[in-house]
């Protein structure tokens, strides 16, 4: 399309710009699905068929063949960057991502070869090795990364004890195209991304040190979901990182408090303050929660929503990724609007007990 | 999208300086003064505003050559001109390394202390210039300071330095040889001017004279294809090209017909010279079949490869030869517009290209009706700001598009969603100046073409020598030329010294030992000792050399460079220059062999399982001198 030709400056030849595409590097849109005829490939040797323009991740998993993924989710566009997820396509130079690569008639697809596991191995030790992936995976369906580092025997104390973390602020600043060399003696440490938590507002807390750089977040906010494009990635190379412009806290950015970047973080990187909370009180447990799907009662488009009760408290909010008013996404009174059923006269022991239990020093109501 | 926009306001330099690129803003939702009678409950402009995402980074570079830096005022301003959320814009200017989101001193020279240059000293240079201004980018608040720099791609001069004057009138000049004083005396000059110093930019002393024989010692010889007009003829003058067949090749491609340009091309059996060696004409066939509307075609002018300097010799010494080539791949491929991406630590050529385009179109050799036919072709060339990932050509794509250098994963192939999403043809500028030598005798040139070399690599091709030879500099000669020859046209290792390794292909290349000497150079001469061509540099290390510290440099090239999309990439360079440094510092953390173990599953899965080429060969020549004992020796 033609820009208003008024704008264009004197002296400046009149040129035609063309809209840039939703982001390019994803695979164009499947067809529809009832015009998807069927393309027969083979995984590990099995005869598979599956539907046009599918992926062979999604092709593999209806074979009940199971792969890996780290940065893929089923309600946001692959951006195949973790890796974790390639596999031997026959006659294909270097290895693929499962995840975005489209089926093609006659494909040879190999999951588990020797060369599959090395690269999924050492992806997997570069992961644990520079962020902390103590809760990588434990919150989506796929598995987690520590049991995946057994399936494939990765050891990230190959590359060394972690390197101290940095202080406050100081990775948000790196600069592209230069980066302290480590001496032979700073190296025998192996550099992370550690440093502290980021803990802004009354909703959220950002801990980056866990953060696998999976793109998920910048995805729901803005081109998959919420539109908001509050957050980005920043920075080059391992110094690349989720930001917002300048770094600006997030009461003053363009945060909507949606919070469809919890809702896909795989990590924990991302994370209600009231778990975070909960968490470093100790007092943080999986196995005392219910989950109880209900609708939203807020508004109109009657989100699902999925509550994460402990003790007789909501501790977070979440949607499942399949329903299909939300697709796992929901706005800020469905998200957090919640504390308002939390409140309730003293009473002692017990969470939610008054503004100075663990999780009740309220955010939605500030 | 609603645009959340706060902080102070850009200064009237700020604006003035994307003001005269974008052009005035049009209202109060683009930046301009709110008129609450226009802007009152309408928003306008947000479409096509975001329709110019692409001229982000010119915008960036606007503030960038006018303030010297990036300030979050100006960044602010830019958004709301072209309706890009600060987040991404932000992410977008702290992805170049010659854009700064930081206070800067507005005079910066950026030192190149990259292979070639540490073999000239340039560690000495930065050790020095350390004890004269302090360490590198400070004061932040002085009045001027140095960087390191990769390669600046005058390898064939090293040592060199890049400075950028910021200012009414911005000065980028890039010099070879310097000295310590040398830069802070260029800095001073720069710094105590309002402009930014000297107005003829110091080009005229790389451009012409005596100086083009440094750079391209066979300069002027009649044996010469791609070469020939190097030093012979005014790179600055239309009429002296058109005296000299310029032009011709066009005229006869227009005459015999695109189909018959692409036959042409492919009979020539010409191969990329960017590095993946691909058939170009398989390329443009494919395009010029492509159904989807518009075809674009892109010069790959991004030249960053450590030890590359051969583009930015045919751009400066004759840039219409790359402007006539990329309006005949246009023309073959079925497009009318012509992107350029040119290196942005190469002024003199970006400056040559554009004065090349000014007077080509001016002649009628570019605009709606090229040479009187009826094909309309232009070309706008755009800057690169610091990104050796750029050079990839999804990337490349991604930065014209406004957006971070990262790859997009492959499939799909540029020629069927490329730039902006349609089929585009990217070629390399020496691949291009090629295609004038096919066409410019009529037809059957293709096949006279493949004579020239071997059967499997036909062609001349152009080498860049340097380090340890004689006479450094570019070299063009046929295919199947043996390494040996190539050293000797350049006149040896100077004092007789022995030779310890040569790399070939740059940094993403191979070390290669003296045994290879009789290695002819093709495609397949190369490949059959284990190493690529790559890019065509010829660096060669005599027995002095430091070689585990010049593999320390290079793994620290990968590590600022790789745009840090992929896992692989981002963490395995990291653990590779770890590995290096301690092998280099003897910190013993293991056995030298295990270590050499651990080098090599990582080279294994980032070779593997990374997006792009820059990953995928990033422990190809660390790796490579590591096999041979003998070159990693102490
Ligand atoms: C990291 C990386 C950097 C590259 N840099 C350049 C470059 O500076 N110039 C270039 O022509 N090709 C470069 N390439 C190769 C391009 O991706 C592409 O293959 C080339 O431009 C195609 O042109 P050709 O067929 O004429 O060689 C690079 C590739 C990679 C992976
Ligand atoms: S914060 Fe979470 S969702 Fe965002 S990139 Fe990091 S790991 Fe992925
Ligand atoms: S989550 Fe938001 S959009 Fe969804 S029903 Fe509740 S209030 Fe409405
Ligand atoms: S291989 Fe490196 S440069 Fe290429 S996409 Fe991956 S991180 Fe980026
Ligand atoms: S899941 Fe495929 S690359 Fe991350
Ligand atoms: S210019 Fe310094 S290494 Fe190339």
């Amino acid at each position: 399309m033609t820009h208003d030709p008024s704008t264009t400056p004197a002296g400046v030849p009149s040129v035609q710009f063309v809209t840039p595409p939703a982001r390019a590097s994803r695979p164009p849109e499947a067809p529809p699905a009832e015009a998807r005829p069927s393309v027969t490939l083979t995984i590990d040797g099995r005869e598979v068929s599956a539907p046009a323009g599918s992926t062979i991740l999604e092709a593999a998993r209806s074979a009940g063949v199971d792969i890996p993924t780290a940065c893929y989710l089923e309600n946001l566009t692959p951006v195949n960057v973790c890796r974790v997820c390639v596999v031997e396509v026959a006659g294909s130079r270097v290895l693929a991502p499962a995840c975005s690569r489209r089926v093609e008639a006659g494909m040879e697809v190999q999951t588990e070869t020797e060369r599959v596991r090395h690269s999924r191995r050492v992806v997997i030790e570069f992961l644990a090795s520079s962020v902390d992936t103590s809760l990588a995976g434990t919150r989506v369906p796929d598995g987690s990364l520590a049991g995946w580092a057994e399936r494939y025997g990765a050891d990230p104390s190959r590359y060394g004890p972690p390197a101290p973390a940095a202080e406050a602020g100081a990775r948000d600043t790196r600069e592209p195209g230069h980066h302290h060399q480590p001496s032979g003696q700073e190296a025998a440490h192996a550099a992370t991304v550690s440093q502290p938590v980021k803990v802004d507002n009354d909703l959220y807390v950002r801990d980056y040190s866990k953060c696998i750089l999976c793109y998920k977040c910048v995805e729901a906010c803005g081109e998959d979901a919420q539109n908001t494009f509050a957050i980005a990635v920043a920075g080059r190379g391992f110094d690349a990182r989720i930001a917002t412009e300048w770094n600006t806290p997030l009461p003053q950015s363009a945060c909507v408090y949606c919070g469809n970047c919890i809702g896909v973080c795989p990590t924990g990187a991302l994370m209600f303050k009231s778990e975070h909370d909960m968490r470093a009180a100790g007092t943080w447990d999986e196995d005392a929660q219910t989950v109880t799907g209900t609708i939203c009662p807020y508004c109109g488009v009657g989100c699902a929503l999925d509550l994460h009760v402990q003790d007789n408290t909501i501790v977070k909010v979440t949607s499942p990724l399949d329903s299909s008013v939300t697709e796992g996404h929901l706005c800020i009174k469905g998200r957090f609007g919640f504390e308002f059923t939390n409140a309730r006269p003293p009473v002692s022991g017990g969470h939610g007990s008054g503004p100075d239990g663990p999780s009740g020093d309220g955010a939605a109501d500030r | 999208m609603d645009l959340h926009v706060v902080g102070p306001l850009a200064s009237p330099a700020e604006r003035a300086a994307v003001d005269a690129l974008l052009g005035p803003p049009t209202s109060g939702w683009t930046g301009g003064v709110r008129d609450p009678r226009t802007d009152g409950h309408v928003a306008r402009g947000g479409h096509a505003a975001r329709s110019r995402r692409d001229l982000l980074l010119p915008a960036l570079h606007a503030l960038q050559d006018r303030v010297g830096q990036i300030s979050q005022p100006g960044l602010n301003y830019v958004c709301r001109r072209l309706a890009v959320p600060p987040a991404e814009a932000y992410g977008v200017a702290t992805f170049y390394a010659l854009l700064t989101t930081t206070s800067r001193p507005r005079a910066v020279a950026h030192v190149c202390d990259d292979i070639a240059c540490r073999l000239a000293g340039a560690e000495a240079i930065c050790a020095d210039l350390e004890r004269r201004l302090g360490p590198p980018g400070s004061p932040r608040d002085g009045d001027v300071t140095w960087l390191r720099s990769p390669c600046l791609g005058r390898c064939e001069r090293a040592p060199a330095a890049l400075y950028t004057i910021a200012g009414e009138v911005p000065v980028r000049e890039s010099t070879a040889p310097v000295d310590a004083a040398s830069i802070v005396a260029r800095l001073e000059r720069g710094a105590s001017r309002r402009s930014g110093g000297d107005q003829t930019n110091g080009h005229a002393r790389d451009a012409a004279g005596p100086a083009v024989t440094d750079s391209v010692p066979q300069a002027g010889s009649p044996d010469l294809r791609l070469l020939r007009r190097v030093g012979v003829v005014d790179p600055t003058s239309l009429e002296a090209y058109l005296g000299s067949r310029g032009f011709v090749a066009l005229q006869e491609a227009l005459a015999m017909g695109g189909e018959a340009v692409i036959r042409e091309v492919g009979d020539s059996r010409l191969v990329g010279r960017g590095g993946a060696a691909f058939p170009t004409g398989r390329k443009w066939a494919a395009v010029a079949a492509q159904a989807a509307q518009p075809h674009y075609v892109v010069c790959n002018a991004d030249e960053s490869e450590p030890g590359t300097f051969k583009d930015r010799v045919l751009m400066e010494l004759d840039p219409f030869s790359v402007i006539e080539a990329m309006t005949i791949e246009g023309f073959a491929a079925g497009a009318s517009k012509g992107y350029l991406y040119v290196r942005g630590e190469y002024p003199l050529a970006e400056s040559r290209l554009r004065g090349a385009i000014d007077s080509a179109r001016s002649a009628g050799f570019l605009g709606p009706s090229v040479a009187g036919s009826d094909f309309a072709f232009d070309i706008e060339v755009r800057r690169g700001a610091g990104a050796y990932i750029c050079g990839e050509e999804t990337a490349l794509f991604e930065s014209i598009e406004g957006r971070r250098g990262e790859p997009r994963n492959k499939p799909p192939f540029p020629t069927d969603v490329g730039l902006f999403g349609k089929p585009t043809v990217v070629n390399n500028v020496e691949t291009l100046v090629n295609v004038l030598a096919i066409l410019e005798d009529g037809p059957g040139g293709g096949a006279r073409f493949a004579t020239i070399g071997t059967p499997d690599s036909t062609g001349p091709k152009l080498f860049c020598l340097s380090g340890h030879v004689t006479r450094p500099g570019l070299y063009e000669v046929p295919f199947g030329t043996t390494l040996r020859e190539l050293l000797e046209l350049a006149g040896g290792v100077p004092g007789n010294r022995s030779i310890r390794a040569i790399l070939l292909g740059g940094a993403a290349g191979t070390f290669v030992g003296p045994d290879a000497l009789d290695t002819p150079l093709t495609f397949e001469g190369t490949r059959a000792v284990g190493a690529a061509l790559g890019s065509g540099v010829v660096m060669v290390f005599d027995e002095s050399v430091d070689l585990v510290g010049t593999l320390r440099r290079i793994a620290a090239f990968f590590r600022d460079e790789s745009c840090g999309q992929c896992v692989p990439c981002r963490v395995g360079t990291v653990r590779q220059e770890e590995i290096l440094a301690r092998l280099a510092d003897g910190v013993a953390v293991r056995s030298r062999d295990e270590e050499l173990a651990l080098l090599a599953d990582i080279g294994q899965a980032m070779r593997d399982a990374s997006i792009c080429g820059l990953g995928q060969t990033a422990s190809s020549a660390i790796e490579s001198a590591f096999r041979q004992p003998e070159l990693v020796r102490p």
